[in-house]
C-alpha cells in the first residue's frame, strides 16, 4: 500500500499521505465508494466529459477543468484555509476559540448532523441517475455530471469528517451513507424528500434551484459551527453547491425564455403542441418543488435545532451579521398558525425554539429573486402571466401547516375543496406525462431540444456548442 | 378535573385494537392534539397518562373479552415513528405526584403485558417499524420478542440519562440487564448514548430478537406470531367488561361491591369490600375491577388522604364459596379473574399510602380477602372474647389455601410467606389452621394481627394510630412501607418499584433534573442544563 500516492489519487489538503489512520479508513471505503458509484451512479455511459476537478482550495485550485473518464474522476478532500483565531460566534460557548477535535459532550449530535448531510448528498445522485440518457444538449449533459460528480466530493467531505473526527463508529456510519439508497424500499435515504426519483429535467432544474438552495442553507448554517473542521468543509462545499443552483436558476431561465418565444410566435399560451412547456404547468412545478423544498427545514419549533445552536454546533444564516446577543435566551418571534375553524392567528414562540424558522425565511426570500428573475423574462416578451411562491403553508407534510389544506394564496379551505383545486396547483400524472413526452436526448454538437432555449455562455469560456461529453 | 381510568375501544383516541382470529393487534397511533392535560402536544407517538389508559384497557379486555387470542401485536400506526417514549414536556410540567403516579401506572400496565404473557398465553410481540425511543422502548423491552426494522436508519434507544438527565422511567434499565441479559458494560454505553444503536448491533447487544428489512417486515411479524402463540384455548368465548357503576360524591366513592368515605379531615379513606350476595355469581370480577379501579383513582386524584383504613363487610361463608371455586375451577376465566385480583393486590402493595386493616364484628377477611389485610402495613382485631375458633364473635379472619400462593406478590412470594420471612417454619404451623375463623387472640398468637383491642379501648387506640400517622412525615412513610412490605428476594418487579422508581424519584427530585437550570426543566428550550458536578 505504500506505493499509492495518494495525493495524486485523491487530491487533498489534509495531509492525507502523513495520516495513516485516514488511509486505512479510505483504503476500506473507497473501493465501496466506486462500487456505488457504478451501481447507483449514472447510466449513461460516456467516454468523457469536460470537468471540473478541485484539485486546491486556492484561486485556481478549486476550478481545474479537463476532459475526464468519469469513474477516474478525481474526488478530493478539501477545507477552507483555517484560521488560527477563529472563536466560536453563537449559544453558550460564544467567545471561547472554535473545537479542533470533537467534544465528548456533542460527539452523537454532530455525528448525526454530519450523517443526515451526508445522506443528502449521493441520494441526489442516485434520484438523477436516468437523466443522462434524456439530455436536451451536451452542455446540459456535462452539467448533470458536473452536478453528480461534486455531489459525489460532497459525500466525500463529509465521510473524510466521519473518518477523521469518528473512530470506528464513524467509519461504519460512513458505509452506511453507501448501504441507504434513494427509493429503496428496505433501506431508504433519511430525509423523504431525496427518495422521490427527479423523472424529468425541468424537475432537475428546479431540484437544482429549490432543493440545492435548501443545502446551501443546511451548509451555511454548518459553515458557522464551532467544530472548526465541519465549518471549513462546509465553506469550500459551498462554492460548489453555488454552481449547482446556477445549473438550475439558468436552466429555468431557459424553459422560460422558450416558452415565452414560443407564445409570442404562436400567440397562444397553449404551447404544448408546439412542443413548449406552458407557463402554468411550470407554476405547478414551482409549487411542488419549492414546497417539498420547504419540509426540509423541519418543524417551525424545533427542540435539537435550539440545542445545536446553544451548544455552538449550528449556527444561523450569516451569524455574524445578525446584530443580537447570538445566545437568544430572552428573543421572541412570531409565528403564523393555521386554526381548525380557518383562521390565522399569530402565537409568540422563544426564538431560540424557533430557530428552523428563521432559517427557512432566509430561504422563502432567496427562492423570490429566482421568481423576479423568470417574470422580468415574460415582462420583456410582453406577456401578462406572472410566476409566484406559493403560500409556505401551502402543500406542506411537516411542521404546523401539515394536516391542514391552505391554498397558494393561503387561504385555509376544507379537505374536498382543496383536493378539487389541487390539478390546478401541482402537477398531474398528465403533467408528468406531457414533460416526460418531450424529453428525447439531442446528443449532436450545436443542437438542443424543443422546450430549452440555448445557454447564453458555455463552460470555462468555451461556446454553449462546445463538445463537452464524448459518448462512445 | 378528576382523572378517570375509563376507556373503551370504540372510544380510543391514540390505539386500534383489531382482532384477526388468534392474533390481536394494538397499534400506537397518537392523537397529538388529545393529550390528557393542556399545554403539549403528543408528537412522534409519545404519551401521556391519556394514551396509556387507554393501553391498560386494551391489555385487560383482550383477557377478558377476546380468550381467544394468542400473540398480541404491538406496533405503530405511524409511518416514520414506532414511539418517543413519554411527553417530555408533559412531564416537565407535572408535579413530582403526578409523575411518580405516571411512572406507577404504567409500570404496571407494563407489567400486565408481561403477566398475560406468562399467565394467559397472550405473547406481546412489539414489532418496531421505526426508531423507538426511551419509553417507546420500554413499551417493547416488556414484550416478549422484540423483531426491528432494518432500514439502516431504525434504531432502539433510552436517551433519558444523555438528553434528561433522568432515568428510564417504566423498567428499561431493570429489563436491559435482568429480562434480557444485556451485558452491563454494553446496557452502560447504551444507556449513555443518545441516538440509539440500529440494525445488527442492536441484535449482538441482544437490545432486540430479530431484524427484517422493510419489504419483509410484515411477513417477519406474522411468521413471528404464529410462532409465538400460546397455547390454544378451544371453545373460550370472552366475557364483556361493562362499564363500571360508580358514584361518586365529594365525600366518597361507591361501587356494587366496594365502598371508599373520605375524611379529609383526618386526611383518611375508609374502604370497605362488601361480601358477596346470595345471587352475585360474578362477585369475583366485578368486586375486583371496583376496587382495581378505586385504587387507581385514589392514587391519582386524592393524594392528601395518605392513609386508607381497609374493613370488610357482609357473609364471610359467601366469600368463601367463591374462593373455593377459584382454587378449584380449571378454566381459562376462573384463571383470569384470580390473576386480575392478583394483580390489584400487587397495585395495593406498591401504593404509597399507609394501609391499616382493621378486622370487627360483621367483618368477612376470609380468602381471597383476607389478603386485604395481610397486604396492609398493621392488621387491628377487635377482640370480641370470643375465644375459641369457629366461635369469634362475629369478627371474621380465615385463611385458606388461597393465603399460601395463589396472589403471590411482586417479589414472586405470597404475603404470608413474605410476613414470616424470617420463620419460614411458621408457614407449616398456620396451614393446620386454614379455613377455620380464627379468634382474635389465636390471631394475635399466630401473628397475623399487630394487636386486638378490646371494644372499650378499640375507638381510642384506633383514633391514636391513625392521628399518629398522620403526624410523620408522608415521605417517610412512603419508604419506609416500601421497604418493610416486600420482605425476601428480589424480582425484576420489586427491583422496578424499589431500586428504579426510588432512585428516580430521588433524580427527579434533584436540582439537576428540576431545578430551574435543570436538565429535565431545560429540556426543549434550547438552554443547556447546569449540572452541579458533586456525586451524591
Amino acid at each position: 500500500m505504500a506505493s499509492i500516492n495518494y495525493d495524486e489519487k485523491i487530491p487533498n489538503n489534509v495531509d492525507l499521505a502523513g495520516d495513516r489512520r485516514l488511509q486505512r479508513a479510505l483504503e476500506g471505503w473507497q473501493p465501496k465508494f466506486l462500487d456505488w458509484w457504478g451501481e447507483m451512479g449514472p447510466t449513461l455511459r460516456t467516454t468523457s466529459v469536460y470537468l471540473r476537478t478541485a484539485v486546491s482550495v486556492g484561486r485556481d485550485g478549486w476550478a481545474h477543468f479537463d476532459q475526464v473518464a468519469v469513474p477516474d474522476y478525481r474526488w478530493g478532500i478539501f477545507l477552507a484555509d483555517r484560521d488560527p483565531d477563529r472563536v466560536i460566534g453563537f449559544g453558550e460557548h460564544r467567545g471561547e476559540p472554535v473545537w479542533q477535535q470533537v467534544p465528548g459532550e456533542y460527539r452523537a449530535d454532530l455525528q448525526r448532523l454530519i450523517v443526515v448531510q451526508g445522506d443528502t448528498e449521493p441520494a441526489s445522485v442516485e434520484q438523477q441517475k436516468l437523466l443522462g440518457l434524456t439530455a436536451p444538449s451536451l452542455y446540459d449533459l456535462r452539467n448533470l455530471f458536473q452536478v453528480n460528480v461534486e455531489e459525489g466530493r460532497h459525500l466525500w467531505a463529509m465521510v473524510y469528517l466521519l473518518h477523521a473526527y469518528f473512530g470506528k463508529e464513524g467509519r461504519e456510519e460512513a458505509e452506511g451513507l453507501l448501504l441507504r439508497n434513494s427509493g429503496s424500499p428496505d433501506s431508504p435515504r433519511i430525509l423523504g424528500a431525496f427518495n422521490e426519483q427527479t423523472a424529468d429535467w425541468l424537475a432537475f432544474f428546479m431540484f437544482t434551484y429549490f432543493t440545492d438552495r435548501d443545502g446551501k442553507y443546511q451548509l451555511g448554517t454548518l459553515k458557522e459551527s464551532a467544530f472548526d473542521p465541519l465549518s471549513r468543509t462546509c465553506e469550500f462545499m459551498l462554492k460548489e453547491e453555488a454552481h449547482h443552483m446556477f445549473v438550475g436558476t439558468t436552466g429555468v431561465d431557459r424553459v422560460v425564455e422558450r416558452s415565452a418565444a414560443l407564445v409570442r410566435e404562436h400567440d397562444t399560451l397553449d404551447i404544448a403542441p408546439c412542443g413548449g412547456i406552458p407557463l402554468d404547468l411550470i407554476q405547478r412545478y414551482i409549487n411542488f418543488h419549492y414546497t417539498v423544498s420547504l419540509d426540509l427545514f423541519g418543524s417551525e419549533t424545533s427542540t435539537n435545532a435550539a440545542n445545536y445552536f446553544t451548544a455552538g454546533l449550528k449556527g444561523r444564516w450569516q451569524e455574524a451579521r445578525r446584530r443580537d446577543d447570538h445566545r437568544l435566551t430572552d428573543d421572541g418571534v412570531h409565528v403564523q398558525r393555521p386554526g381548525a375553524d380557518g383562521t390565522w392567528s399569530a402565537d409568540e414562540l422563544s426564538a431560540l425554539l424557533a430557530l428552523n424558522l428563521d432559517l427557512r425565511d432566509e430561504y422563502i426570500a432567496d427562492c423570490e429573486t429566482g421568481i423576479k428573475r423568470w417574470n422580468r423574462i415574460l415582462a420583456s416578451a410582453e406577456i401578462d402571466v406572472r410566476f409566484a411562491l406559493p403560500h409556505p403553508g401551502f402543500n406542506r407534510a411537516v411542521g404546523l401547516h401539515s394536516g391542514h389544506h391552505i391554498t397558494p394564496d393561503g387561504t385555509i379551505v376544507d379537505e374536498a375543496t382543496w383536493r378539487a383545486a389541487s390539478h390546478r396547483w401541482l402537477p398531474t400524472s398528465e403533467d408528468l406525462a406531457f414533460v416526460r413526452s418531450l424529453m428525447h436526448p439531442v446528443t449532436e454538437r450545436g443542437r438542443i431540444a424543443s422546450w430549452v432555449a440555448p445557454p447564453r455562455n458555455g463552460v470555462n469560456g468555451r461556446p454553449w456548442d462546445y463538445e463537452y461529453v464524448y459518448l462512445p | 378535573m378528576p382523572v378517570s381510568f375509563d376507556a373503551h375501544p370504540r372510544t380510543y383516541r391514540h390505539w386500534r385494537l383489531r382482532i384477526e382470529d388468534d392474533l390481536a393487534w394494538l397499534v400506537l397511533d397518537v392523537d397529538e392534539h388529545a393529550g390528557l392535560s393542556p399545554g403539549y402536544e403528543l408528537k412522534l407517538n409519545s404519551y401521556d397518562l391519556g394514551v396509556d389508559i387507554e393501553l391498560h384497557d386494551a391489555v385487560q379486555r383482550l383477557r377478558f373479552e377476546h380468550p381467544q387470542v394468542r400473540t398480541v401485536i404491538l406496533t405503530s400506526g405511524k409511518p416514520k415513528v414506532f414511539c418517543a417514549g413519554a411527553n417530555i414536556r408533559m412531564l416537565a410540567a407535572a408535579e413530582h405526584h403526578w409523575k411518580v403516579n405516571f411512572c406507577k401506572f404504567t409500570n404496571e400496565t407494563r407489567n400486565a403485558m408481561e403477566d398475560a404473557t406468562a399467565h394467559s398465553g397472550q405473547t406481546y410481540l412489539a414489532a418496531v417499524n421505526g426508531p423507538c425511543a426511551g419509553g417507546g422502548y420500554e413499551l417493547a423491552l416488556a414484550c416478549a420478542h422484540i423483531l426491528l426494522v432494518d432500514d439502516n436508519s431504525a434504531t432502539v434507544s433510552l436517551p433519558e440519562v444523555a438528553l434528561l438527565g433522568v432515568l428510564p422511567g417504566t423498567g428499561g434499565l431493570t429489563r436491559l440487564v435482568d429480562k434480557r441479559g444485556v451485558r452491563r458494560d454494553l446496557a452502560d454505553v447504551f444507556a449513555t448514548r443518545p441516538d440509539g444503536v440500529k440494525g445488527a448491533t442492536a441484535l449482538a447487544w441482544r437490545l432486540v430478537d430479530e431484524l427484517a428489512p422493510p419489504r419483509r417486515f410484515d411477513d417477519a411479524v406474522r411468521h413471528r406470531a404464529r410462532a409465538l402463540a400460546g397455547p390454544p384455548r378451544p371453545g373460550a368465548r370472552g366475557v364483556e367488561l361493562t362499564p363500571l357503576r360508580r358514584t361518586e360524591t365529594p365525600d366518597g366513592l361507591r361501587y356494587d361491591h366496594v365502598t371508599a368515605d373520605y375524611d379529609r379531615a383526618a386526611g383518611t379513606v375508609a374502604v370497605t369490600v362488601h361480601a358477596p350476595g346470595p345471587d352475585d355469581e360474578d362477585w369475583p370480577l366485578a368486586m375486583t375491577r371496583q376496587l382495581d379501579d378505586l385504587i387507581l383513582r385514589l392514587r391519582v386524584n386524592e393524594p392528601e388522604l395518605g392513609t386508607w383504613l381497609l374493613r370488610t363487610a357482609g357473609d364471610p361463608a359467601a366469600v368463601l364459596a367463591h374462593d373455593r371455586r377459584l382454587r378449584t375451577r380449571d378454566d381459562w376465566l376462573t384463571s383470569e379473574i384470580v390473576h386480575h385480583f392478583k394483580r390489584t393486590l400487587k397495585r395495593l402493595d406498591v401504593t404509597s399510602r399507609s394501609l391499616v386493616a382493621l378486622i370487627e364484628p360483621g367483618s368477612c377477611f376470609a380468602g381471597p380477602l383476607a389478603e386485604l389485610a395481610l397486604a396492609a402495613d398493621r392488621q387491628y382485631v377487635l377482640d370480641t372474647d370470643g375465644d375459641t375458633d369457629g366461635d369469634t364473635g362475629g369478627v371474621t379472619l380465615t385463611l385458606t389455601e388461597a393465603n399460601l400462593g395463589l396472589f403471590p406478590m411482586g417479589n414472586g412470594l405470597s404475603r404470608l410467606a413474605s410476613r414470616f420471612w424470617g420463620d419460614p417454619g411458621h408457614l407449616d404451623l398456620l396451614a393446620l389452621h386454614l379455613d377455620t375463623p380464627l379468634a382474635p387472640a389465636r390471631a394475635l398468637e399466630l401473628g397475623l394481627v399487630t394487636d386486638a383491642l378490646d371494644d372499650l379501648d378499640w375507638d381510642e387506640e384506633i383514633r391514636l394510630v391513625v392521628e399518629g400517622r398522620a403526624a410523620l412525615s408522608p415521605d417517610a412513610c412512603t419508604g419506609m412501607e416500601a421497604n418493610h412490605r416486600f420482605a425476601g428476594p428480589e424480582t425484576v418487579e420489586t427491583k422496578i418499584f424499589g431500586r428504579l422508581s426510588a432512585w428516580q424519584n430521588w433524580i427527579f427530585n434533584r436540582p439537576n433534573a428540576s431545578g430551574e437550570a435543570g436538565a429535565l426543566a431545560r429540556y426543549g428550550t434550547g438552554r443547556r442544563a447546569v449540572l452541579d458536578r458533586k456525586r451524591v
